[in-house]
């Protein structure tokens, strides 16, 4: 067999000028078996395991770059829902406590985010995850590399109204308690949570999973915009061909350097999440692949359309690329983390009610945007409510990461620093749903979830 | 001994010397050419590969990534090294 130079070339060329690389490469960990009756041996416990895996596969994980000549970006861990392990530990300065030991474990490894801070609420709140959200803007503003999630509602359950109920005013004091409100960046509340999401702030170790497994995040929007851009007079079904030919080729990427590195590392492989993942690199955004489509700024008439081509592509050029397609697999549209978001914020293009509606056709969720500060917490419930019945109805994955910054009001701009970058605060509706919102309960399950 | 085939892909402007320079690192390494092709590309980029052996050499990878990452520099040219499985993978079904 052999390989010519231009496929040689098509794919140095992807690595070198158009940002391909693995984005994250994330070993989920069973916590279970660390639990112990002695906090303090328990503590101990959690850190050795989290920091020697965390250790090896930084360091594998460094040889495959070099054997393949393409960047594996972020190594990260996510662990089993830590509500479920301290449910016999449940006071808030052990939460605390363990937070503080998932974040030095991280730290000590190299490890940037360490996921699964979080709970499954769906159908209603143990007193362990009730004490995980009282104790959440501490631990959100008292450690770095944490990273926090609830599963508030799915299409099984319905939507756990109570307990998004209790995350405006959380996420306000968050925002209080942490330098330019970054604590909120590492939180996201999902419906239909995937288990083995590699992506953070939202992945954790699901308890269907085995003690240890390897997750893989591909990237690519900037490949993929390079051949949008070559083929700017074609149809929409050859559109769809040409980028389901170059989303098969980048998973399969991913699916080498997984399917190596957990061999490596002598794990289970698990999952290659196909999202294309934005960061704020030039050329690597997603707003600009919709934007090479023919839209002047998304967020316009016609972007939804867009997304669900281009979503749509990507899965099937995905699906047969890997074995084991899974976590997300969705196209994500953080507004923080991608130039083309930010630019069509502040353009007027782009407002939330337009990216709620981008959400449903496939990105994951509302992503990386901010809010007045004074928004009351109750208008955040409803935003949160919202999106997460567009995933409930639809039976797919939505979450939302929104940052209610203080003293900001629409148009001005927060900085989070490094991957989580720069956003403009967007304005909200100034109209109540405070009413509906306190009648509380559970929305039943939908229709669509009686399938048996 | 089972052949262990990685491309050095070489992109750039074409200069003198950008095959003799290499070639003789490779040897020095105990590393063996089975192939070499080049082709101007559309878009004016010079584009060469390299298919070699590298079964017999005792160099590590990471070192020989970077002296070639200093001869491409030398050679004002962008010098990749990477397994040939990548390419299968991404090129072949």
């Amino acid at each position: 067999m052999t390989i010519s130079v231009d496929e040689v070339f098509e794919t140095a060329r992807m690595i070198l000028y158009h940002n391909l690389d693995i984005r994250t490469t994330t070993l989920g960990i069973n916590l279970k078996d660390c639990i112990h009756s002695d906090f303090k041996t328990f503590k101990h416990n959690v850190y050795q395991k989290v920091r020697t895996k965390a250790v090896k596969l930084i360091g594998e994980a460094k040889k495959l770059e070099v054997k393949y000549g393409i960047p594996i970006v972020n190594k990260r861990i996510a662990v089993t829902p830590v509500s479920l392990i301290m449910e016999s530990h449940c006071t808030k300065s052990k939460y605390l406590q363990m937070a503080k030991t998932l974040d030095r474990a991280a730290a000590d490894a190299g490890v940037d985010f360490i996921g699964g801070f979080g709970a499954l609420v769906q159908k209603g709140l143990t007193k362990s995850d009730s004490m995980l959200i009282e104790v959440l803007p501490d631990v959100l503003s008292q450690t770095r590399r944490v990273c926090s999630f609830l599963n508030v509602g799915s299409t099984a359950a319905g939507l756990n109204l109570d307990a998004v109920n209790l995350l405006g005013a959380m996420l306000k004091e968050t925002a209080q308690k942490s330098k330019n409100a970054v604590g909120c960046a590492k939180f996201v509340v999902f419906s239909n949570a995937p288990e083995d999401n590699p992506f953070m702030a939202g992945a954790f170790h699901g308890v269907g999973e085995p003690d240890i497994t390897l997750n893989i995040g591909i990237s690519g929007p900037g490949v993929v915009k390079s051949v949008v851009e070559k083929n700017s007079e074609c149809d929409l079904t050859e559109l769809s061909e040409i980028i389901k030919r170059t989303v098969f080729k980048i998973t399969r990427a991913g699916e080498l350097v997984g399917r190596e590195l957990a061999a490596v590392l002598k794990i289970p492989f698990g999952i290659v999440d196909i999202s294309l993942a934005s960061t704020t690199a030039t050329g690597d955004s997603v707003a600009n692949v919709i934007e090479a489509f023919g839209i002047e700024h998304v967020g316009t008439h016609g972007s939804t359309l867009a997304v669900a081509l281009l979503m749509d592509a990507v899965k099937k050029g995905g699906a047969m690329a890997s074995g084991n397609v899974g976590g997300l697999s969705g196209t994500f549209i953080p507004v923080s983390e991608d130039t083309g978001m930010i630019e069509a914020v502040k353009k007027g293009a782009l407002g939330l009610d337009k990216l709620e509606a981008l959400t449903a056709v496939c990105s994951v969720g509302l992503d990386m945007f901010a809010i007045p500060g004074d928004t009351p917490p109750e208008t955040i419930n409803a935003i949160i409510a919202d999106e997460l019945a567009i995933g409930i109805i639809n039976n797919k994955t939505t979450g939302v990461r929104v940052v209610p910054a203080p003293g900001k009001k629409a148009g001005d701009q927060v900085s989070f620093g490094g991957l989580l970058g720069t956003v403009p605060v967007m304005k909200v509706n100034r109209f109540s749903s405070r009413e509906f919102l306190q009648r509380g309960g559970r929305l039943p399950a939908p229709l669509t979830s009686l399938r048996n | 001994m089972k052949k262990e085939l990685l491309f050095i892909t070489v992109i750039g402007k074409d200069t003198k010397g950008i095959v003799a320079k290499i070639s003789n690192y490779l040897y020095r390494h105990d590393i063996n050419i089975e192939d070499i092709s080049q082709r101007i590309m559309g878009e004016g980029y010079f584009v060469m590969t390299m298919l070699v052996d590298m079964q017999d050499t005792k160099t590590p990878l990471d070192k020989l990534t970077k002296e070639l990452d200093k001869i491409g520099n030398s050679l004002g040219v962008n010098i990749q090294l990477q397994h040939e499985n990548i390419f299968k993978m991404m090129h072949r079904i």
